[in-house]
């Protein structure tokens, strides 16, 4: 694919992110008012100036007015945008071209996802009326899809392959431990990861990430504009985004080691931020953690671990929070929780945190580059995002 | 003369122990979760239909329909691909309609016509009675014609109508009932007795001339004397199946007939037989086509291919006797009459398409191909009867099931096609990478009173 990017164009100067968890007292429309008032403070704003929104919710919510009608924004434009898992970084996208264009001066991207109130467990999502022909797999189903064809196509035998996929369980505990925002901030044994009950396929509990209730807001302005704001601004170096052709679900071709929609937004990203070597160069990254075999596939599809190879890295320590190239330091969607719409900005949060020097005591060393990665779907037919920022 | 061209039979995986309802010898075939007599009949059909072309007429007997109002064969046209021409008609209210459905058939290719006659049943008894443990659940197809190559002719046959109290069930009801057995068996073992004569006297064959005699009875008293009424040795008599699948209604007598079939040798003469308020026989004799046109699987192979360690509790709940706490996960929807009748073949014959531009397979069929993009150059590609494997697989325990944990898989087609399903009538232990598989028509779930009908794959059986 090409893209001309906006590397430096665009920075983000205030955000906010609410706690996530099962947040009984607090609706949908109560998680946008607090991560929005975060955010607002934070760029040390006046709510009236921002002057366009884009609201992302996967289902807890319809349009514009969801925002509008909950933090009375005054006769703005208010854009719901949607795009499965990755609707957070969809608003965040969108949001940052608007600024790029010369559009608006400022503007604001939200996501938001309001989950327990369902009472089922796991993810539940409204289909339109169909044939009743598709398979009624839940989402770590799909995602346990990829344990099996890793384990055969690179030889790792499934005890070795859970150890690796319980390790990354245990990282993203352990960094969410020190994250008073994530839904879980315990550390887990991993015996207890290892035991926990069986979901689907190789995955237990543990595997999964948090179902959850949260909301993160980010405000958005031309870079030369940023130190009006703050002055410690981050700048977007690369945003990519690709819908597959849902390639993998027709085609033999495809084996479930890799989603190829994944690698053709993170070599665009790489382009557009000129990033030759992520393996030196990204210092950190908050990638889609949905289930702990994705984030083992995609060390290798983001170039984080040579193909077949992510695996023995995971096991070495190199992704853990005190690693040399550490993912998902915040807990990610496994400890932090994954309220679908706000998951993007939340990771997004993480990057304004570290690069800001405030993330206490997860703070990485002197950061340069970092990473966020956003998938929705599962693999075969999915979306993915990744942006690159920086100071 | 007519004569039956093809068949072919088909028992359920599952095998509910006598044991394991509290008593009696051997086991019942049980119809899975996701099975009802729509999609057995459709299963023993295809054996039946492949290779076999020409049918005008549709015939289906069961006394379980899965709808009560709304035609059950249309859903086996649709799942065996049959053609729009094609008449159906459905008989029901009782098990002896299955032989009836037959001699109908025999009537439609006596009259130059080719039916597709389809029997099945999923035979279901109140808990503790005897219809719910000697029950079974089975189904069976014929294809009925003059054709020369039929495998065995219809030689002669006799019927009689009786109005009695014997078996019987409300509309309403979910259970039979039944009129001392004594009683029913005084009324009808004389019109049984009297029929299967006048039969014998049609096709001018002689008692001793018969190499297999099929009986079959909701009320095992009628013909308990029919036997020695026609002095019958009992290498005669053919195994009613008791203890391997138990008396599957509106099938039984089918699947009987199919058994013997699928062990005769030209020449052999059948009579088959079926009581309910009133009889039906006729005299098959089987012909030197036999050997040609067996099925792929044999009704022992059916047999033998089992799963016997159903509890009884999962059998009473897929059969919706025993509530049981459901998943907290939402009720599957209802599929939606109009996305159906667009997915046409796709859904209920699991035809997909290949395109003619580069040759790449499609489940479910698409118009822009996936490979080379070009659109509207797809023709349809029939995928239920090809060999598949699968590519990767998962066990989902979250997901609604009957039977948790779903069993998903990728699976790719031989020469080319891809489809992500369910696995049915498989032991989790037994999944692997590369497995072979084929497909199977199943029932999937029933969402706000419409039924789901889909192919699953299975192992191969």
């Amino acid at each position: 694919m090409s893209s001309n990017g906006i590397r430096d164009r665009v920075a983000i100067v205030g955000m906010g992110c609410t706690a996530f968890g099962e947040l009984w007292d607090k609706g949908a429309d109560d998680l946008l008012v607090d991560s929005a008032t975060e955010a607002y403070q934070s760029a040390q704003l006046d709510p009236e100036r921002v002057d366009a929104y884009w609201l992302g919710t996967m289902g807890s919510g319809s349009s514009g007015l969801m925002l509008s009608e909950a933090l009375k924004i005054p006769y703005k434009p208010v854009s719901r945008v949607e795009n499965m898992c990755a609707t957070g970084s969809e608003a965040l996208r969108n949001a940052a071209y608007a600024v790029a264009c010369g559009a608006y001066d400022l503007v604001m991207a939200i996501g938001v996802e309001k989950l327990k109130d369902s009472g089922y467990s796991g993810l539940v999502s409204g289909q339109p009326p169909s044939d009743g022909t598709a398979p009624s797999m839940t989402a770590p189903a799909n995602f346990s899809l990829l344990a099996p064809a890793y384990a055969k196509k690179y030889g790792v035998d499934e005890d070795t392959l859970k150890q690796v996929l319980t390790r990354i369980a245990w990282k993203n505990h352990r960094n969410g431990a020190k994250n008073s925002k994530a839904q879980y901030r315990k550390e887990v044994s991993m015996e207890r990861i290892a035991a926990s009950p069986k979901v689907a396929g190789m995955l237990g509990i543990f595997d999964c990430s948090g179902v959850s209730d949260g909301s993160a807001a980010a405000i958005l302005c031309r870079a030369e504009d940023a130190h009006r704001y703050t002055d410690h601004p981050i700048f977007i170096k690369a945003l990519s985004f690709v819908a597959g052709p849902a390639e993998g679900y027709f085609s033999e071709d495809y084996d479930f080691t890799t989603f190829p929609e994944v690698c053709v937004s993170v070599e665009d990203a790489y382009k557009q931020a000129g990033v030759t070597n992520p393996r030196e160069e990204i210092s950190m990254a908050e990638v889609h953690d949905c289930f702990t075999p994705t984030e083992l596939v995609l060390m290798e599809d983001m170039g984080f671990s040579p193909r077949g190879q992510g695996w023995k890295d995971v096991l070495d320590g190199r992704f853990d929070g005190d690693g040399p190239q550490p993912i998902n330091p915040d807990g990610g969607l496994k400890s932090f929780g994954h309220p679908i719409g706000a998951s993007g900005l939340r990771m997004m949060y993480e990057m304004w945190l570290q690069l800001r020097g405030e993330a206490g005591e997860r703070q990485i060393p002197e950061p340069q580059l970092g990473l966020t990665h956003n998938l929705g779907g599962a693999p075969g037919r999915c979306v993915s995002f990744v942006s690159i920022v920086g100071k | 003369m007519a004569g039956i061209v093809r068949y072919g039979s088909y028992v359920p995986y599952f095998r509910l122990s006598r044991a394991a309802i509290g008593g009696g010898k051997g086991e019942r075939a049980a119809a899975s979760y996701d099975e009802d007599s729509v999609s057995m009949a459709v299963e023993a059909a295809r054996d039946a239909v492949r290779g076999a072309s020409g049918v005008d007429t549709l015939l289906f007997a069961t006394t379980s329909p899965p709808y009560a109002e709304k035609l059950n064969a249309a859903m086996l046209q649709a799942a065996l691909d049959l053609p729009h021409s094609v008449r159906s008609l459905e008989l029901g209210a009782s098990s002896r309609m299955g032989l009836g459905a037959l001699l109908l058939g025999a009537d439609v290719a006596a009259a130059g016509g080719r039916a597709l006659v389809c029997a099945g049943d999923v035979v279901v008894g109140a808990p503790g009675g005897a219809r719910e443990s000697q029950g079974g659940d089975a189904a069976v197809a014929f294809i009925t014609g003059v054709d020369e190559n039929a495998i065995a002719r219809f030689v002669g046959r006799a019927s009689a109508t009786t109005e009695v109290l014997d078996v019987w069930r409300l509309p309403e009801d979910r259970f039979a009932k039944q009129w001392e057995e004594r009683f029913g068996a005084q009324i009808l073992a004389p019109v049984v007795n009297d029929t299967a004569r006048r039969a014998l006297e049609a096709a001018k064959v002689e008692p001793t001339e018969l190499t297999t005699v099929i009986i079959d009875s909701e009320n095992a008293r009628t013909t308990a004397g029919l036997p020695g009424y026609l002095h019958l040795k009992p290498e005669q008599l053919a195994d009613p199946l008791t203890t391997s699948v138990g008396r599957s209604g509106a099938a039984h007598a089918g699947l009987l007939l199919a058994r013997a079939l699928d062990q005769a040798n030209a020449g052999d003469r059948i009579l088959v037989l079926a009581v309910g308020d009133g009889c039906d026989a006729t005299v098959l004799e089987v012909t030197e086509g036999i050997d040609a046109a067996r099925p792929v699987h044999s009704v022992d192979r059916w047999i033998e291919a089992k799963r016997g360690d159903l509890p009884y509790n999962a059998y009473l709940k897929w059969r919706g006797i025993l509530p049981f706490e459901p998943p907290r996960r939402p009720d599957p929807d209802r599929p939606a009459a109009p996305p159906m009748a667009r997915a046409g073949t796709w859904k209920h014959a699991f035809i997909g398409s290949r395109c003619e531009a580069c040759g790449t397979g499609h489940l479910p069929p698409q118009r822009v191909c996936v490979k080379c993009m070009a659109v509207d150059q797809m023709k349809p590609e029939p995928y239920a009867d090809t060999a598949c494997r699968i590519a990767t697989y998962t066990f989902d325990h979250l997901a609604y099931s009957m039977q948790p944990p779903v069993v998903a898989a990728i699976v790719d087609f031989e020469g080319g096609g891809r489809f992500r399903c369910e696995l049915t009538d498989v032991d989790t232990e037994e999944v692997e990478i590369g497995n072979e598989l084929e497909m199977t028509f199943r029932r999937l779930y029933t969402g706000e009173g419409v039924h789901n009908y889909f192919w699953k794959a299975r192992p191969r059986r």
